[in-house]
């Protein structure tokens, strides 16, 4: 007796809970594995997946084996030179040679990693979880919003240039139905009272004259119902439907003067990496706009922002007056998102740091949805940070960090972008 | 004359159609197959359980291989593991997945790749409806240990209880029960005493009295303990009376603060790795009667003319590969093939029932010259590898793997060899060889000696090293989990050369909570 079942249409994933559980369990190597793949990224590059590579050790299951040492006995096949008492020598340093084969693979040593692919979205979610775009909500009443003129049903007042004809005309038809019916059955009435009198043998031309009389009286009275009226018109009529706008513009802003070394604008390039990635997670248009600056600010590409070598002072307000400047020509800030991260190692010509922090106040943070400023340094802060600290407390959308080595980036960019942000002291 | 012969030999083959060989395969064919295969079995005296063939894709037969041979199996991150492990490999392409997985159970559900060619389809519904179906159905160790007929319904069993323990007590705390028991999942087996039948309606019903009953025992045992502080920490009476080698029974027994579902979870684990103790002693066994059997099978086929040249051929180059034996000094010598050792001795059997030799008849006068068809199903039923190999291995078969005997002393800085195919090693090898399929050897050999009932509620365990081999490093990671159950000190003695009792690893209270 058999049976036969064909079980390939029957679902596929039975073990994706399994796996689930597997992720669940191994989040935090997993995350270490995410975080430290970053690093290696390009800007934009967030096409793929993830590899992820846990320790072996960390998966073991444990169980109790046989260990090292003892006497041991095995069955080899294939025989081709050995007689018995042959004595063959252990190779040097290894002791006790072969630890019970077969179970021999939980040994740890030497082993590779536990390597396996992760999905674009798991990596993405793995990346920025707990993470919230800053004021998401608060941007969905106001300035997100872009607006689209839909069709919405037609209306009896307008412009002429929204008439629609063929629902006036409609409206023109039902009227004169509307209006000349009762005469239009007077009339009917008339002409058979004619047919009947002129049928007749008996001539009665009185009668006659008076029914063409009144024939001609009620023809004119219909004749009279206008052919079109203003009760007629119908004009299309257009709504305002509210769409969020799927654009956003973010503004690299670099100090690269003489005082941030190469190391520093790397630190600084994996922050705009990680922001990039998570823009784009919400965004399906994202412009990103590099400027540098020293004592002027410059519009610059990619490349030349990381890897251009520039000296001189520093006049951070530079940039924030070109990045102004730009959103004022470009991105106006009804349709566009825009979106600010500053580095900079915090040397400021301290004169300048009160202007930033106004033209910032006054200018920036009004248009932009988030302004974000990390300082790269290993030194005190200097007059730009403290000028900032004042700036975080009037703004929620205004966040400082301080970063001192790479392994800060991750872990400072999550606290800048923690759910629900709130920053204000 | 011979022109005449010729004649007449192609009357005879024409009288038979053979059955389609094109590589697809059908529903309809493959049940032409099975037909013809199921009579050719039935031929032999082959007594399986009902089948249940179920095609399936390339997907599902990872899944399966995730789900360790268990066709519905509970939730957990070590089968998530697997099942990634399963996927990387294969889509690298460094493993092929196997044609088919076969459950013990009855019926009996085979996996077949929908992949397979309708040639490998026959070799694989011989091999594993058939073969493996027939050995589950007939040999002692089966028989005693595993109920085929109720292994579905206790998973499922298992399955819906642990979803439900997850739903109620959360995840992590299910996780880390099922972690500790996996950890002492070898040590949940009574190696000598044959189990209970289970089967899921006298489970559903016991479980609820069970859960009570057994809390209340432990509670009896426990309140025997009242004056703790016995200074010498040393009981006035010893419990267990007698070692116990079933950790996880023990356990579940006597943990005194588990909870009663954990209990039931530590059954659930003690059950299904009882389910698997057969398995795990029978490879060599199992592998060679399935190769056997899809092997004579097809030829007979091929005997009576219903398979052609063609799909011999195929099924050939497949038969040939899976039954391979690399030497020792290939770079993909991986041990000894089970398929190889127990399909050779399998047909060695048969040789020596019609063929005997000289040397045969000296080895094996009880079966030399006798009915094969009997031996073998005798073999079959009676014996484990263990026991099979030293009862059946015979001297050419040595001959023909070359098999050769090292002896390695960690005291000497040599290996040396102890016996190769000559007559003066046949013995030898085949003792050695058998032992080298012996659980016992294989596995650790640890005990419950004391739980300290009167003191401090300590609980010891004894390991007895086989050819003094060390106990392994992962003990303390696995003492840790024991340590989740048991819940008080937990320690591993081991007796030294004084003969005094040397605590090798210990997990205690403080140190878990550091």
């Amino acid at each position: 007796m058999s049976n036969f079942i064909d079980r390939r249409l029957n679902s596929k994933n039975k073990s994706t809970v399994n796996r689930q559980r597997f992720l669940r369990r191994y989040k935090n190597q997993i995350k270490k594995s995410v975080s430290d793949a970053i690093n290696k990224r390009g800007i934009t590059d967030l096409s793929s997946g993830e590899n992820i590579i846990i320790p072996k050790k960390d998966l073991s299951e444990p169980v109790f084996h046989q260990g090292n040492g003892g006497t041991r006995d095995r069955v080899h096949p294939g025989n081709d030179q050995f007689t018995t008492g042959d004595r063959i020598a252990k190779p040097p340093g290894q002791k006790g040679q072969g630890s019970g084969e077969g179970e021999a693979s939980d040994k740890g040593e030497g082993e590779d990693d536990f390597t396996f692919s992760i999905s674009k979205e798991e990596y993405l979610n793995l990346l920025f979880e707990d993470l919230e775009l800053p004021n998401l909500e608060k941007n969905q009443l106001d300035k997100l919003i872009e607006y689209k003129t839909v069709r919405s049903g037609f209306c009896a007042e307008g412009v002429p240039s929204n008439i629609d004809i063929v629902k006036s005309l409609q409206g023109s038809i039902a009227r004169r139905i509307a209006m000349t019916s009762s005469k239009r059955k007077q009339l009917k009435a008339y002409h058979h009272e004619l047919d009947i009198i002129e049928q007749d043998k008996h001539e009665h031309i009185n009668e006659k004259k008076e029914l063409n009389n009144k024939i001609k009286a009620i023809e004119e009275k219909i004749r009279k119902v206008p052919f079109i009226d203003t009760f007629d018109l119908r004009f299309r009529n257009f709504a305002k439907q509210a769409v969020p706008t799927s654009k956003a513009v973010m503004f690299c802003l670099m100090d690269v003067s003489g005082s941030m070394d190469q190391a520093t604008k790397e630190m600084a390039k994996r922050f705009y990496i990680l922001l990039y990635l998570f823009l784009s997670r919400t965004y399906k248009n994202i412009d990103v706009i590099y400027i540098r600056h020293h004592t002027q600010a410059k519009e610059v590409d990619e490349h030349e922002f990381f890897y251009s070598q520039e000296t001189g002072g520093t006049i951070a307000s530079s940039a924030l007056e070109l990045m102004d400047k730009i959103i004022t020509e470009r991105y106006d800030d009804n349709q566009w998102n825009i979106y600010g991260a500053q580095a900079s190692d915090g040397d400021n010509w301290a004169d300048d740091s009160p202007h930033c922090k106004s033209l910032l106040i006054n200018k920036i943070l009004p248009k932009t949805r988030y302004f974000s400023y990390i300082e790269i340094t290993q030194r005190a802060h200097q007059t730009l940070w403290q000028q900032y600290q004042q700036v975080i407390e009037t703004h929620s959308n205004f966040a400082i960090q301080h970063i001192k080595e790479v392994a800060d980036i991750y872990p400072v960019f999550r606290k800048l972008f923690k759910k629900n942000v709130k920053n204000v002291a | 004359m011979v022109t005449k012969n010729k004649k007449e030999n192609s009357e005879v083959t024409q009288q038979v159609k053979p059955l389609n060989d094109c590589p697809d395969w059908t529903f309809e064919l493959l049940a032409q197959y099975q037909a013809e295969i199921a009579r050719v079995a039935n031929h032999y005296r082959l007594d399986t359980y009902t089948n249940q063939i179920e095609v399936i894709t390339a997907e599902q037969m990872m899944d399966a291989y995730a789900g360790v041979g268990m066709p519905i199996g509970y939730n957990h991150w070590t089968f998530g593991k697997k099942f990634i492990q399963t996927e990387q490999t294969y889509k690298r392409g460094q493993m092929g997945l196997a044609y088919e997985i076969v459950i013990n159970s009855s019926p009996c559900i085979s996996y077949l790749m929908e992949e397979n060619t309708m040639p490998m389809q026959a070799l694989v519904m011989a091999h594993a409806c058939y073969g493996h179906n027939s050995f589950f159905k007939g040999n002692y160790l089966f028989k005693s240990w595993t109920d085929a007929s109720s292994i579905i319904d206790y998973l499922l069993f298992a399955k819906n209880y642990i979803a439900k323990c997850e739903h109620q007590y959360g995840i992590d705390e299910v996780e880390a029960t099922l972690d500790a028991c996996h950890a002492l999942m070898n040590h949940g087996v009574d190696r000598y005493k044959r189990p209970q039948k289970i089967s899921l309606d006298e489970e559903l019903e016991r479980q609820k009295a069970r859960e009570e009953y057994l809390q209340s025992q432990v509670n009896m045992l426990w309140r025997a303990t009242t004056d703790g502080n016995n200074e010498n920490n040393e009981s006035k009476y010893k419990y267990p009376s007698e070692p116990q080698e079933n950790i996880l029974y023990f356990i579940e027994k006597n943990a005194p603060l588990l909870k009663p579902w954990q209990r039931e979870i530590v059954r659930i684990v003690r059950k299904i790795s009882q389910y698997f103790y057969p398995q795990k002693q029978t490879q060599v066994m199992n592998e060679g009667w399935a190769c056997f059997w899809h092997y004579t099978i097809l030829n007979h086929l091929y005997d009576e003319g219903l398979v052609t040249d063609k799909f011999m051929l195929e099924f050939l180059h497949s038969h040939t590969n899976v039954v391979a034996q690399q030497e020792y000094n290939s770079k993909y010598y991986s041990g000894i093939n089970p398929y190889a050792l127990g399909f050779n001795m399998f047909i060695d059997i048969r040789r020596i029932c019609e063929h005997p030799t000289e040397e045969d008849k000296q080895f094996f006068p009880e079966i030399a010259g006798s009915n094969w068809l009997d031996t073998l199903h005798f073999a079959m039923e009676n014996f484990k590898d263990e026991s099979f190999i030293s009862q059946y291995l015979s001297p050419k078969l040595i001959r023909d793997f070359k098999l050769f005997h090292i002896h390695d002393d960690e005291k000497n800085n040599y290996v040396e060899i102890g016996a190769i195919h000559n007559e003066q090693g046949y013995k030898k090898i085949r003792h050695k060889l058998a032992d080298q399929y012996n659980l016992s050897n294989l596995e650790v050999n640890i005990q419950i000696i004391n739980a300290n009932i009167d003191g401090d509620r300590s609980l010891t365990l004894r390991y007895i090293p086989h050819n003094g081999i060390a106990l392994g490093d992962s003990k303390d990671e696995v003492l840790k989990h024991l340590h989740y159950l048991w819940q008080f000190d937990v320690k591993i003695v081991q007796e030294n050369k004084e003969g005094e009792d040397e605590v090798i690893a210990q997990c205690s209270n403080k140190e878990t909570q550091e």
